[in-house]
């Protein structure tokens, strides 16, 4: 009898003893060891299982259930044991496995679109989003369509605001501006209602430095219908303006003048350089001039067509360059036809 | 223009802080682009300052406390140095002694006490002055010293320490009624606008031109100089005569006379005032013709009388004005002799040509230290020929630059008269009493009408006739309303008004400009839209170049401008008589941008030859126009281009695969593929070329349908040997264009999605090794028909296994059927008839 209770309590012991062990296990092969001293063939809870015959038929079931629970418990905590050693021995290996995640990568080669054709098709697509469509002309004109159609004769104060290039063709010339392509798309379209973007590049016999350049981009807006007014001229060059500088953007018109607008206008835009508090880029004038623009002057309406006594209409210029200029504080314009890959690699 | 604000308050009541009325001119058309502080405190430095510029404004400014009105009663000399004296001054609180070097105070030195005490700037210790002894403007702040055993603390300012002008040659004397003890930025602080005026507004080329402006836009009185002739005074009558010759070129001609006058310098304060306006004191005669040029517009010439009527034989001289004649020459005041052009207009006598008229004065008859008689011209000259003579002969006035923009007649008489006055005023002498006014061609000042639905199509605002005259009548249009109708005359003293449309335009800009651009609201075209309209070339432009970006091309933009021998480079030397013709520049800014180019692949060569040194890889493109002459036509073909250069690396370095293989043919070829691809281009045909910029035997043309898109290659080494190129090979490429676009195909059909799965197999052919890898492939399509889904070309082997003179091609091949899963009996004939079709065409055997 008291030999049968014996047995119980040696089956706690080996329950104890064997959790005991198995907490100091740490690793795969301590598990396997593990394993064959306290669940194999002739592990103590095993030979308890043998010993079965020997007890008492009162005793018996007694002693085999809690034979059962102690190997079932030994079971559970190798298992759960096992699992964490394996975890650990895998965060240990992962720990071998790091990078130097500050390496450079690997890299496909990137193409890049011209900071100056990027900065003329953001605006193309701002204004093509209002219905303005492209419309194209010549880059060498002639100083009737580049002039004299647009009100300014020769002689006229006026020229002095273009230095012009001359060829060697007399009356040809390389365009000052984008203008001639208004009479260009009038003459063209008359008497239909015009709304048309013309975008290139335009040529100043100047020589060129920091801020200037012999050739740079413009582009122009053209819109000619029958009521179309300041008003509106306004409300565009506005709505440009917050979709290409932010919807808060301060933006004023002033008046202005070019021989083939009237009334003119500029357009400026508070400085966002500096927010207006004055920097050498707005000249410490907390303004920033972005377009020049105005109504139709009624010879140029004439001139393409329109009868100025019925339609009306408005033109606008603003320069790519000039914008990207401000936009990435680029401190000097020559760079964009310099082509020096390690500016343009920066776009 | 340089517009000083004490100037201009001379004519109008300003109740402005300067920020406002920077703002207020600004937004009417004249621009203030700056402001020059000469003593006045800076409104952005003070408390409550709003937080946004409007303007730029800098300057110096005056403090009150410590520079003063003082006055000397004595110049004593300096114990210990000659080249100082020592002051003995009152600054309006106490008597001290001062120590200066200023030269125009040496000829008081030791006269003992002055009867008229010297006027001047003062400036006490811990003022803030410019460094007169520094070039430029450096501030400083006047510090006790001691100079030679005096004890030095404060000084007696130049014009440069106060920021006046540049002038540090002596100090400033004060007019006589200066207050001593006052603060100097009381008695004369200033501020000096920049003023940007416009070719239209070149009435606006004064200081009443300007304070007129202002008066119209704050609604207050204008005060006109008053000008009148003393009635007392002997008359000009049969002293002068007046001829105009071409009144298209000379429209009136006003003399006036003053007799007596003194050769002495003009008040200081008329002196301020011209340097504050961008101009030099000479005496008062000059001054005060330069003085009314900018107080009222209009510019003036002095004569000497006496040198006339010694011209004249000793008679009355005769003043007549023509164009000059071919080949005539004068001697100008700045003692050049200058040959005249025939659009050049001439003030001359009996004897010959006196000045450039309205440009500069001749030699002989100019104001000297010794004119007492002077004989005054104000006159209106052709705006076009004043242009034209002051570029040929290169000269810029301030006369001539407002010659050249136009003087209204009206200003002539005004502006003799106001002269005569300040003349008499600052150099003495006795005016007489009428003038001599020749006018053959009065002044049209047209009426031109504006209405309601005007002001409302043009302008976008709802305004009554009433409101539209009210606006126009402020800028002194004499207005008349007739129903909905303005009819405004222009008011005499602006020439930029037209008639019908035109001045219907230029009424709606004075209304835009007064009403205030600011109030003008923002609206968007309600106007019809025009119909769209489809510019396919834009489009597919747009997507080559986008498909050259993804493709890792960097895209560039070149000088549109270049010189023949930049694009030689790329022919084969030629003789002279076939060289291309150029659309050329009659004036080039240097011969290196001298035509426009033909080539654009000289373009890009270029620039991937500046950065060959800069990169392991560059691969670079361009789109944009060459310039062909065409014969008998005044502008050329504007033709689009495309053109590619690489060279360098295939791939982009890594710190683990260092080098890579060297861009070649076919790294370029690929790249075309890919941009034929995204275009949508079927059936491009590669045939050698022979273009003499490639090498002959890796350079090909493409051709779609028979037209050539473009030739694309390897530099021929003679070509490549032009430039500085280190890598052992450069590719480039140039394609027209126009024709790359037209073979792009705006529809195409899309394969539909395979369902069953397809049979894949590999087939190495051997063949000749001059047989093409096309025409092999030609075959093998044509074997497998239909069913033949795919061929890549994976390997190409040559060795001795295979035999000399041949080549072994791997091809991955695909077999699908659309409808079933192919058996392997099928694939196995559609192998049998491709095996069959490359022996056929291409003698091609099986590699076992
Ligand atoms: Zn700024």
């Amino acid at each position: 009898m008291g030999e049968d209770e014996n047995i119980l309590e040696e089956l706690d012991d080996i329950q104890k003893d064997g959790l005991e062990t198995l907490a100091s296990v740490q690793d795969e092969a301590g598990v396997q060891a593990w394993r064959t001293a306290h669940l194999g063939r002739s592990a103590p809870v095993m030979l308890a299982f043998t010993r079965l015959g020997q007890i008492s038929k009162e005793m018996r079931p007694a002693v085999g259930q809690k034979a059962n629970q102690v190997k079932l418990a030994l079971e559970a905590a190798l298992e759960a044991r096992a699992e964490e050693v394996k975890i650990a021995s895998l965060r240990q290996k992962l720990d071998t496995e790091r990078l130097d995640i500050t390496l450079p990568g690997r890299r496909p080669t990137l193409g890049r679109l011209h900071p100056a054709a990027q900065a003329l098709s953001e605006i193309i697509h701002i204004f093509e989003e209002m219905g303005f469509q492209e419309y194209r002309s010549p880059e060498v004109e002639t100083d009737e369509l580049n002039f004299e159609l647009l009100n300014i004769p020769a002689y006229h104060p006026a020229r002095d605001m273009w230095d012009t290039f001359h060829t060697t063709v007399p009356g040809t010339i390389l365009r000052t501006h984008t203008s001639p392509g208004q009479i260009r798309a009038m003459r063209e379209m008359c008497p239909k209602p015009i709304r048309v973007i013309l975008p290139g590049m335009v040529y100043r016999y100047e020589q060129t430095n920091a801020s200037h350049e012999m050739q740079f981009n413009q582009v122009e807006l053209l819109a000619v219908g029958k009521n179309i007014t300041l008003g509106d001229l306004k409300g565009t060059i506005e709505g440009f303006a917050r979709r290409m500088f932010g919807e808060s953007v301060r933006v004023r018109m002033r008046p202005s003048y070019f021989p083939f607008t009237e009334p003119s206008a500029d357009i400026v835009m508070e400085c966002f350089v500096c927010g207006s508090k004055g920097c050498p880029v707005c000249k410490y004038s907390g303004w920033l001039e972005i377009a020049g623009c105005g109504m139709l002057h009624p010879v140029v309406l004439r001139n393409g067509g329109y009868d100025p006594a019925v339609y009306s209409g408005f033109a606008a210029g603003l320069g790519p360059e000039r914008i990207a200029l401000l936009k990435y504080q680029v401190d000097d314009i020559r760079n964009f036809w310099q082509n020096d890959i390690r500016f343009l690699e920066q776009f | 223009m340089k517009v000083p604000l004490s100037w201009l308050k001379e004519y109008v009541d300003i109740d402005l802080s300067l920020i406002e009325l920077a703002d207020v001119l600004t937004m009417a058309g004249l621009e203030v682009e700056d402001v020059l502080l000469v003593g006045l405190p800076n409104p952005y430095e003070q408390a409550g300052a709003p937080q946004r510029r409007e303007v730029s404004i800098h300057g110096l400014s005056w403090d009150p406390e410590k520079i003063v009105v003082a006055q000397i009663d004595e110049v004593m000399p300096h114990p210990n140095a000659d080249r100082l004296v020592l002051c003995r001054l009152n600054d309006g609180v106490s008597e001290l002694v001062v120590l200066t070097g200023a030269p125009n105070l040496f000829e008081y030195k030791g006269s003992g006490p002055l009867a008229r005490p010297l006027k001047v700037a003062y400036a006490r210790e811990g003022a803030r002055l410019y460094d007169g002894h520094q070039p430029g403007q450096m501030l400083t702040t006047l510090k006790r010293t001691k100079i030679r055993g005096v004890d030095s603390f404060s000084m007696v300012c130049s014009e440069k320490e106060l920021g006046i002008s540049e002038e540090h040659e002596g100090i400033i004397i004060l007019d006589d009624d200066a207050p001593t003890g006052r603060p100097l930025v009381e008695y004369m602080g200033d501020a000096v606008l920049e003023v940007n005026i416009l070719p239209n507004m070149s009435r606006n080329a004064s200081m009443t031109g300007i304070a007129r402006e202002l008066a119209a836009l704050t609604q207050k009185a204008l005060r006109k100089p008053q000008v009148n002739l003393p009635a007392n005074g002997p008359s000009i009558a049969g002293k002068v005569s007046i001829q105009i010759t071409d009144p298209q070129l000379n429209a009136r001609f006003v003399l006036g006379m003053l007799e007596g006058a003194e050769q002495r310098p003009s008040p200081y304060r008329a002196q301020l005032r011209l340097r504050l306006a961008g101009m030099r004191p000479i005496n008062a005669v000059v001054d005060a013709t330069n003085y009314v040029m900018l107080e009222i517009g209009q510019p003036l010439h002095a004569f000497d009388y006496d040198v006339l009527v010694k011209r004249a034989g000793g008679k009355a001289p005769t003043i007549i004005t023509r164009a000059a004649h071919p080949g005539e020459k004068l001697t100008t005041l700045d003692g050049v002799e200058r040959s005249l052009d025939d659009f050049t207009v001439l003030v001359c006598d009996t004897a010959g040509a006196l000045s450039l008229a309205g440009v500069m004065g001749g030699q002989e008859s100019e104001i000297t230290p010794g004119t007492r008689n002077i004989l005054l011209e104000g006159a209106t000259w052709n705006f076009v020929n004043t242009r034209r003579t002051n570029s040929s002969q290169k000269l810029s006035s301030e006369a001539g630059y407002r010659f050249s923009r136009g003087v209204h007649p009206a200003l002539s008489s005004e502006g003799v008269k106001l002269c005569l006055q300040r003349m008499a005023e600052w150099s003495g002498g006795v005016i007489y009493s009428d003038l001599v006014d020749e006018y053959p061609l009065p002044a049209a000042d047209p009426e031109a009408e504006i209405s309601t639905g005007d002001v409302k199509r043009l302008l976008g605002i709802e305004l009554t006739a009433a409101e539209i005259a009210a606006l126009l009548s402020r800028l002194e249009f004499a207005c008349r309303v007739e129903g909905n109708s303005v009819f405004a005359k222009t008011p005499p003293h602006r020439q930029d008004i037209g008639t019908g449309v035109i001045g219907r335009a230029d009424l709606a800009e004075e209304v835009a400009r007064i009403y205030g651009y600011d109030r003008i609201p923002a609206t968007y075209m309600a106007e019809e839209l025009p119909e769209a309209r489809v510019r396919r070339p834009i489009q597919v432009e747009k997507l080559v170049r986008q498909s050259l970006a993804r493709l890792g091309l960097q895209e560039v933009i070149n000088y549109r401008l270049t010189a023949p021998e930049r694009e030689a480079r790329l022919a084969a030397a030629q003789p002279e008589a076939s060289l291309p013709t150029y659309i050329t520049l009659k004036n080039p800014l240097s011969p290196e941008r001298s035509v426009m180019r033909r080539s654009l692949l000289a373009a890009i060569l270029d620039t991937l030859e500046k950065n060959a040194r800069l990169r392991d890889r560059l691969a670079l493109f361009e789109v944009g126009p060459v310039f062909l002459p065409v014969e008998g036509q005044a502008l050329p073909d504007e033709a689009p281009r495309l053109a590619m250069a690489m060279t360098g690396q295939r791939g982009t370095p890594a710190w683990d695969s260092p080098d890579s293989a060297q861009l070649d043919f076919y790294d370029l070829k690929g790249v075309i593929e890919g941009l034929l691809e995204s275009l949508h281009v079927g059936n491009a045909q590669y045939s050698h070329t022979d273009n003499p910029a490639f090498h002959p035997g890796k350079s090909a043309q493409v051709t779609v349908n028979g037209s050539v898109l473009g030739v694309f290659g390897e530099l021929h080494p003679q070509v490549k040997a032009r430039y500085d190129f280190l890598a052992p090979a450069v590719v480039a490429a140039e394609f027209d264009l126009a024709a790359l676009i037209d073979a792009s195909a705006s529809r195409y059909e899309i394969q539909p999605v395979p369902v069953f799965p397809p049979v894949l197999e590999d087939l190495a052919l051997i063949v000749d090794e001059s047989v093409l890898a096309a025409d092999v492939e030609a075959a093998i399509r044509q074997g497998g028909g239909k069913l033949l889904t795919g061929v890549r070309l994976f390997d190409i082997f040559r060795g001795e296994q295979i035999g000399a003179g041949k080549k072994s091609l791997a091809y991955a091949l695909s077999y699908q059927a659309s409808d079933h899963t192919l058996s392997p009996g099928e694939a196995n004939q559609i192998r049998q008839r491709i095996l069959r079709r490359v022996e056929q065409l291409v003698g091609a055997q099986l590699r076992s």
